[in-house]
């Protein structure tokens, strides 16, 4: 039997230690009528049998087309040696670290964690993660609205279309209003979101660098944000956070990243992780699990699970919030990574990015019709304005053999024609040339 | 241990890439740049390696030692599901390219079809969604299908229900979807129709139910419950994080639930990772379907998969794309591998396991509720606790002999409880020897006390001030 070690014999004893005469007999409590009308499940097979179908399944999915899909998911390298860590049973085959004796392996884990996110986006505090990136943001709007006790929300347009989504549906029976502000070809509207700030909002919510990959400075409106009350939430990527002024730098209250790009394949969507630090004044107000180091009796240094009276298991219905986990192995996973990169690698790795991104840009200038969506800075993801649709673009691209980017139409109608092309370390001069190759087909198939 | 950022040499290095050809000086304006920065650890390869195994080291997991914590059937991961998960035609792709092209992603999309349908087949509900990223995530999904189910009926529902021996999150999910939480008590450990008509309205939306309960028990008033509910059009919700008891004897479809989530890092065998990622499918019966999540996966007459988002009534999106896809394809690979019989045996020997437990334990720990259980059941050191020695006590001194603790002080209707469960991978040998471990510490706790109060002493830290980790806030290491 898989997984299950009982002999006969053992069987035997044990039921007649349970004094009952099969198993069977141990489901008395259900009764005739209510047992299954069907459990019609294919017969189990070998790990033989199971894992050749599994690599069957496998084949079927296209990696080997060169890729120049992005929108905020990243295709960036991970050292073998996080893999050979997280893959240790001991990490992976614990559970939350209820008992901090038993588990101090994955607490200071979590304190490191919270302490490289901290560094990176120079904030005070940060909890051992969330589910991802758009729960971060919907949390953050919690927090922010249990901080002000307010209930109005202002969003950038250029925050993940995904993530506003999210929020849309996890706030749909609270009483919660959001304001969305346009952005203005793909920047930050500043005077439109500025505008927007007044006494009854309890966050303003950015993203940088935004969905089209664009990167400014929110420090003056956080600092608006504040006199009206307000908390500023800004979004990051985390591998661009080496380099860019942080949200610490910004005054903003709340920092939020999707982790993915920390050492988290793409797995088809997951998992991944959210990442989330706050200013000191709202650690109580932060969700999820958070670690903190102490003493035992002795006076050694161990971690615990701390600020445990904001979670669910002691407050139920007024906890800060339902979530009961982490994305723990996640959140080890990007430790690991940014532990192998260390700060100098993770600002390479983001410059070499950003110096392929500049590459493809400048390939794709000179195909006719090709222009940028605007002049504003960009990290390894950059918005191009075609002369035809961007849809009609990707899909003719692909039967070339490429998938040259996102058509930014599907999130927002009216640019139709707005190409978000993603470039990572990996990329390589040679499919950027297939790239512009392929884009320069296209076109000129068209003209 | 001190940590990565203490053993951080200025100059050392692991994987680092090559120099880049233009550095961001050279590409961003200098306003928009950090001005110092962060500092990271900077280690060898050896160092980071060195570094995480040894803390490692410092856990107890299923691999390891026996976990007997109740309520979170810590079973053996078989390790072919981790493979499947690094195979590069699952771990590569981009989760988009269905948006782009189907035909890009039709294996992965299969994974999510097959699984779907086969959860159907497992709890007898008409449809899934796999979207929910846990347990808890997957309640909040449940209950907005709920919210969504009534506002479209024009239905004025203000409340849901939960019994007292409801995990916490049933109550914070509940809240977070704008319900009022009314809470009702059990009766011999169950729920008691006649306390649930007391409290039943028009306003009652629903009831959130484990079964079997936290305290191992089977739900034997159900059918009473389901009439009741039906007679205010109120929904009955399954939290599923006990499923493990009850696969191949009973469907929640089959049975009058409306909404149920499973949590596959519990019941299919997927690992905990210390505390996530986990998946909380959420099932539905058919009149709940029109309010399922988007985007779904559907096959068309031709057998290709498609993802499809035009459904009216859809709640939205809860996750960016298909939920904790590594965790749901693991559990994929787990039911083909047990298949039928095999997810019936696991838990016919959960149950099992855990009532050969109960009997061995029946005479030294009180059973408040000391009938036939399901896979676990609830023990009470409230007489021990009287002279002295909690079940806190008791709990850090079994980490001491080696073995997890029990989940302690949950459910909280029951004094000093301690909740056991074995799960159908632990043999009997290991039960005896657990038992006989367990009698041992409550034989020392009757004339010597202090040992136990003083437990654990052989891990590498003994018991943890834990006011004085909330009092300082210590979250991270100074610069």
């Amino acid at each position: 039997m898989p997984y299950i070690p009982h002999s006969p014999q053992d069987l035997a004893v044990m039921l007649e230690k349970v004094g009952a005469s099969s198993i069977e007999d141990l489901f008395a409590d259900i009764p005739q009528d209510m047992r299954p009308k069907s459990f019609a499940l294919p017969d189990g097979k070998d790990e033989m049998s199971v894992c050749a179908r599994l690599e069957e399944l496998a084949a079927k999915n296209r990696t080997d087309i060169p890729s120049f899909l992005g929108a905020g998911f990243y295709d960036h390298y991970i050292p073998k040696a996080v893999d050979a860590i997280t893959s240790r049973g001991e990490f992976f085959t614990a559970y939350t670290p209820y008992q901090a004796e038993a588990s101090q392996g994955t607490l200071q884990a979590i304190f490191e964690y919270q302490t490289a996110i901290c560094r990176l986006l120079q904030m005070d505090c940060s909890n051992a993660s969330v589910y991802d990136g758009g729960s971060a943001l919907f949390e953050a709007f919690m927090m922010a609205a249990r901080a002000t006790g307010r209930k109005r929300f202002i969003l950038d347009e250029a925050l993940h279309p995904l993530w506003r989504e999210m929020v849309a549906t996890s706030t749909r029976n609270l009483d919660v209003t959001f304001t969305v502000v346009p952005h203005a070809h793909g920047m930050p509207d500043m005077n439109a979101l500025h505008a927007a700030l007044d006494d009854s909002v309890a966050a303003v919510a950015v993203q940088n660098p935004n969905f089209f990959g664009v990167i400014a400075d929110y420090s003056e409106l956080f600092a608006a944000a504040k006199e009206k009350g307000a908390l500023g939430v800004i979004s990051v990527n985390p591998v661009m956070q080496s380099l860019l002024k942080t949200p610490g730098e910004m005054g903003a209250d709340i920092a939020i990243a999707e982790g993915q790009s920390l050492g988290q394949p793409l797995g088809f969507g997951g998992p991944y992780l959210g990442v989330m630090a706050c200013k000191k004044a709202l650690v109580r107000q932060l969700p999820g699990r958070i670690a903190g180091r102490t003493t035992d009796k002795q006076g050694r240094e161990g971690y615990v699970l701390t600020l445990q009276a904001r979670e669910q298991h002691i407050r139920r219905s007024k906890a800060t919030s339902n979530i009961c986990s982490n994305q723990a192995l996640c959140a080890l996973r990007a430790l690991v990574h940014v532990c192998l990169l260390g700060p100098e690698g993770l600002i390479r790795t983001a410059e070499t990015a950003m110096a392929k991104a500049r590459e493809a840009a400048q390939a794709l200038l000179t195909l006719p019709g090709v222009s940028m969506l605007n002049n504003a800075p960009y990290g390894y993801e950059f918005a191009l304005v075609l002369p035809i649709s961007a849809e009609e673009a990707v899909q003719k691209a692909l039967k070339r053999g490429c998938l040259i980017g996102y058509p930014a139409g599907r999130a927002y109608p009216g640019m139709e024609n707005t190409l978000l092309v993603a470039c990572t370390e990996k990329t390589t001069a040679e499919q950027i040339q297939t790239l512009s190759g392929v884009l320069a087909g296209v076109l000129g198939g068209q003209q | 241990m001190s940590t990565a950022f203490k053993k951080s040499v200025p100059g050392r290095e692991a994987c680092m890439p090559g120099v880049p050809k233009r550095r961001a000086a050279d590409m961003l304006p200098a306003a928009l740049l950090r001005q110092k920065r962060a500092e990271l650890p900077e280690m060898s390869e050896l160092d980071v390696i060195r570094h995480f195994t040894n803390l490692s080291r410092k856990n107890y997991s299923v691999d390891s030692n026996f976990y007997p914590l109740g309520s979170c059937t810590m079973k053996y991961n078989p390790r072919f599901m981790e493979y499947a998960a690094t195979l590069s035609g699952f771990s590569k792709p981009h989760p988009m390219l269905p948006q782009i092209d189907p035909m890009l992603a039709q294996g992965a999309l299969e994974v999510l079809w097959d699984t779907e349908r086969l959860l159907c087949e497992i709890t007898g509900m008409r449809a899934f969604t796999l979207q929910p990223m846990a347990g808890a995530h997957g309640e909040f999904t449940g209950v907005s299908l709920i919210a969504a189910y009534h506002r479209d009926r024009g239905n004025k529902k203000t409340k849901i229900i939960c019994p007292d021996s409801a995990h916490g999150t049933n109550p914070a999910s509940a809240a977070l979807a704008g319900y009022d939480v009314i809470n009702i008590e059990s009766r011999d450990g169950i729920v008691d129709p006649e306390a649930l008509a007391a409290v039943l309205d028009d306003g009652v939306a629903g009831l959130m139910m484990t079964c079997p309960n936290t305290l191992g028990l089977f739900e034997k008033n159900l059918p009473q419950i389901v009439e009741l509910l039906r007679s205010v059009d109120a929904l009955l919700y399954y939290d599923g994080a006990n499923m493990n008891a009850i696969m191949g004897k009973m469907r929640m479809g089959d049975v009058g639930f409306d909404v149920v989530h499973l949590n596959l890092h519990k019941t299919f065998g997927t690992p905990h990772g210390g505390g996530g990622p986990g998946s909380g499918p959420v099932g539905v019966s058919e009149r709940l379907v029109p309010f399922l999540p988007a985007p779904r996966v559907e096959k068309c007459e031709d057998g290709v998969f498609v993802l499809k988002t035009d459904y009216p009534k859809s709640i939205g999106r809860l996750t960016p794309f298909y939920g904790n896809y590594g965790v749901v394809l693991k559990a994929y690979a787990y039911i083909l591998r047990l298949g039928a019989n095999g997810l019936k045996r696991a838990s016919e020997y959960a149950v099992l396991n855990a009532n050969y437990m109960r009997k061995l334990l029946e005479d030294v720990l009180e059973i408040p509720y000391n009938r036939t259980c399901m896979h676990e059941f609830v023990a009470s050191a409230h007489k021990q606790a009287e002279q002295g020695v909690k079940a806190l006590d008791i709990a850090k001194a079994l980490l001491d002999k080696g073995y997890h603790a029990p989940t302690i002080y949950f459910p909280l209707i029951v004094r000093e409880c301690l909740m056991f469960e074995p799960t159908e991978t632990e043999s009997k040998e290991l039960l005896d020897a657990f038992i006989s471990d367990l009698k041992n510490i409550l034989e020392t706790a009757e004339h010597s006390p202090d040992a136990i109060q003083n437990a654990p002493v052989t891990l590498p830290v003994s018991r943890l001030d834990e006011t004085k980790a909330a009092r300082n806030m210590e979250l991270k290491e100074k610069e």
